[in-house]
């Protein structure tokens, strides 16, 4: 299988200069991820499985080790990288799933969902059209497509917010819980998006409150808790 | 401690501004020491600093106002070449003219305030030569239209205008001739805060449609937050740390940002 | 050889009333003008018995021009009988013994105040034009210092943005007199309060014509056969005055520059502005022969 990311000894943890304090994060995490792998991050609250995500996104910059990103430009360790080296990749190869959505005043649901693909380079007339097709697969009413989402529901905003985190096909995909205020139905549409992705060999990482969402697309769970062995991999695992 | 970065290995272009080891002092305070900062192709840079961090100097130094007493200034433009902060006056003034647009806090830094609101604008293409009435009373329309300034108000002065509208002239005026490098000092400072929200998202509006390289200048993270790609910390002169925006805002390292991101209400 | 072998004898005054330095001064003034076209050249504007403002820049110009041989023609307004053309004629004749004359073509050298003559000038005459303000970015630049940093630069863009403005508030250019001119594609001058009607008159001009500001201290020329453009916008033509259809009512003569004259019932009645050109059209009329000159306007109309 294709390695798309190679975690080596991964160490993060926050220095708090007004508290005088150092706060670990998690220390020595080594995992891989294939092309077309999904890999669930498990364990304790606090155990770093967000602060491992953003680290990898590189919203947070690691203290030591090395991510070994095998992108389509060749191998690059992301915790090194220079950051207009990966704002380029974050825009072309790796993507990141939140909760929230950050709509901006006066912008449509379908040209925030449109600008990946704008930014990637996209036409506007086929970036809006795919963006209109993403919205609807996710179930975003039609006469909702041309509104401001600043104005709709946390479960609707969420919808928007993965049509526009998922339109663009990546090479690695971070999911931080994002069925979290979905309804069964846009779930559904989650799941089989992320189906799809897997095919076109997405490799995933996620956090999941509710991994039963996604039980069947799961190849590998690595588990975080301090006293696990990071690196621990089960391939059937009973959730 | 955290990793040194690397140089870009991927990005192979060259960055479209490049300031190298300024430094400026008035009298014996030291505004700006040996200061360094890029920004590429459509990226916008935010500098945030308090008062007296210097920073609105290293902006003022990117729009050639002020000389630094060392350190180099390019622009990777074609017909622009070497460091500009040795160009003579004309050349200096036809270079801020085509290819840099400023917006100023005060808008009275930026505006004839009792000359029409088309007639501001239409100034930086006579500037460039342009002697058509019909072409510059086009194009002043386009860059107001483009700023989101009602038309209904084309020849006002902006003395008459508001805060909100005098900034949207000033915006215009400084997209007017395309520029490759769009300056803002404090763009929203002062202005009411739903106006600021209007403001702001114009500035990002046009960021997007143009991929204009923008460096952005303000006190206020919020603004940072909402328009950069890239964020540098000044303090004192000096520049303390710089890294992606949510890096900065999620996971600032020094303690002058972390005191400067956890007081942001 | 003695000591007064060498000097002149006393007299009470110099030729053409100013001092030797003072003439060698202005003709330096003069020469580096001519040789930088529309350019202001400071000058140290000397005292003169007539106030600061009623043309002593005019009349510092031409004292140090003339020569007991240099014809005189001073015009005021376009006549040469207002008693400011008259005192300065006449002020001129006796302290350098120059012969005057009204006929424009038979001037050598001509002081005028507001006008240039409807009579083509040639290469042999030279026109001295008084100027009250001779810096045409004082309504745009209040200092002087960075107005002298804007010529050097040609940063005109303030200058072309007030005419923008004017079209915008007036639908029309406003600028009346003075119309801001390009000189040889390079300075922008007042070409001194002459009508817009006068102002294609110095374009590729046969004759020499000199700017003196008494006041302000400036001098400033349009040599022979240099282009005059005035600024104007590509798309909006440059106008002048419309009075080539307008007949003066003393002599009859059409197609020149005229003065309005109001009338009791509220219409006005007009007289040509160039006094000697009205004078001339009224001789040919009676009888007395026709002494007029080629004229720039030809029907009303300046020809291209």
């Amino acid at each position: 299988m294709t390695q798309v990311l190679e975690i080596d000894r991964l160490t993060k943890g926050f220095s708090l200069h007004h508290l005088e304090k150092d706060i670990p994060a998690f220390e020595n995490i080594s995992f891989t991820v294939a092309a077309g792998e999904f890999v669930l991050l498990k364990g304790a609250n606090g155990a770093g499985k967000s602060t491992l995500l953003r680290t990898l996104y590189r919203s947070y910059l690691p203290l030591s080790g090395k991510i070994r990103f095998h992108s389509s430009y060749g191998l690059i360790d992301l915790a090194r990288a220079a950051d207009v080296d990966v704002a380029h990749l974050r825009r072309t190869e790796i993507g990141f799933v939140t909760q929230f959505l950050t709509a901006r005043p006066r912008v449509s649901a379908e040209a925030i969902v449109a600008e990946p693909l704008r930014l990637a380079g996209w036409e506007p007339e086929a970036a809006l059209n795919a963006a209109r097709k993403a919205l609807e697969t996710f179930g975003v009413k039609p006469d909702l497509w041309a509104a401001y989402p600043t104005t709709f529901s946390g479960g609707e905003q969420q919808k928007v917010n993965l049509a526009r985190a998922l339109i663009l096909p990546q090479k690695l995909l971070m999911l931080d819980e994002p069925t979290a205020s979905l309804d069964a139905n846009a779930r559904g549409a989650l799941v089989e998006r992320l189906q799809e992705l897997k095919e076109q060999g997405t490799a995933m990482i996620g956090v999941f409150h509710h991994p039963d969402d996604v039980l069947h697309l799961i190849d590998r769970i690595v588990d975080l808790t301090p006293d696990h062995t990071p690196t621990e991999e089960r391939d059937d695992v009973a959730l | 401690m955290t990793l040194a970065l690397d140089a870009p290995r991927i990005v192979e272009t060259r960055p479209l501004l490049e300031v190298h080891g300024v430094s400026k002092s008035y009298k014996s305070i030291r505004a700006v020491r040996n200061v360094s900062a890029h920004a590429y192709q459509g990226e916008v840079l935010g500098i945030v600093g308090e008062s007296g961090s210097g920073k609105s100097t290293l902006l003022r130094m990117m729009n050639l106002e002020e000389i630094p007493e060392t350190g180099s200034y390019t622009l990777d433009l074609p017909d622009v070449s070497g460091n500009l902060f040795e160009l003579d006056r004309f050349a200096r003034r036809m270079l801020c003219a085509t290819k840099i647009g400023i917006v100023y806090q005060n808008p009275h830094l930026g505006l004839l305030m009792k000359h029409s609101s088309s007639g501001n604008v239409a100034e930086r293409l006579l500037v460039a030569g342009e002697r058509s009435f019909a072409t510059l009373r086009q194009a002043a329309t386009e860059a107001l239209d483009a700023s989101e300034f009602p038309l209904d108000r084309l020849d006002a002065p902006p003395i008459e205008l508001s805060g909100g509208m005098q900034q949207r002239v000033q915006l215009a005026k400084a997209i007017a001739l395309e520029p490759a490098l769009l300056l803002l000092d404090e763009p929203t400072t002062g202005l009411d805060v739903s106006v600021q929200a209007l403001v702001l998202d114009t500035l990002k509006r046009l960021q997007q449609d143009r991929q204009i390289t923008m460096v952005i200048v303000s006190h206020d993270l919020g603004v940072i937050r909402t328009l950069a790609d890239r964020v540098m910390v000044m303090r004192r002169g000096e520049v303390v740390e710089t890294g992606l925006a949510d890096q900065i805002f999620q996971d600032p390292q020094h303690p002058y940002t972390q005191q400067l991101v956890h007081a942001k209400l | 050889m003695s000591l007064s072998t060498l000097t002149k004898p006393w007299e009470a005054m110099s030729y053409g009333f100013l001092d030797g330095s003072a003439k060698r001064e202005l003709r330096r003034k003069m020469l580096k003008s001519v040789a930088v076209p529309g350019c202001q050249m400071p000058y140290a504007s000397r005292e003169v018995p007539m106030a600061r403002g009623w043309g002593t820049g005019g009349l510092q110009v031409s004292l140090t021009l003339v020569n007991p041989q240099t014809r005189v023609k001073v015009i005021d307004q376009g006549a040469d009988d207002s008693v400011n053309a008259a005192s300065i004629r006449r002020f001129i004749a006796r302290v350098a013994g120059t012969p005057t004359t009204m006929d424009t073509l038979e001037a050598d050298l001509i002081q005028s105040r507001h006008r240039i003559p409807e009579e083509i000038l040639r290469e042999d005459q030279i026109l001295v034009l008084q100027v009250p303000n001779p810096e045409p970015l004082r309504p745009v630049q209040p200092n002087m210092s960075i107005a002298r940093q804007m010529h050097a630069d040609a940063d005109y863009g303030r200058m072309w943005l007030q005419l923008y403005e004017q079209i915008v508030r007036s639908g029309r250019v406003m600028q009346g007199a003075s119309y801001p001119s390009l000189v040889h594609g390079r300075h922008v001058m007042t070409p001194s309060p002459i009508p817009r009607w006068d102002v294609p008159k110095l374009h590729m001009a046969k004759h020499l014509t000199i700017l003196s500001a008494g006041r302000e201290k400036r001098i400033f020329a349009v040599p022979p056969y240099t282009r005059v453009e005035p600024l104007v916008f590509s798309d909006v033509p440059y106008k002048v005055e419309e009075h080539g259809h307008l007949t003066c009512t003393r002599s009859g003569t059409t197609g020149f520059f005229m003065n309005e004259i109001p009338r009791d019932d509220g219409t006005s009645s007009f007289e040509v502005s160039d006094s000697e050109w009205g004078v001339k059209t009224i001789r040919a009329r009676d009888g007395d022969g026709e002494s007029r000159g080629e004229t720039w306007y030809k029907n009303g109309e300046m020809p291209q």
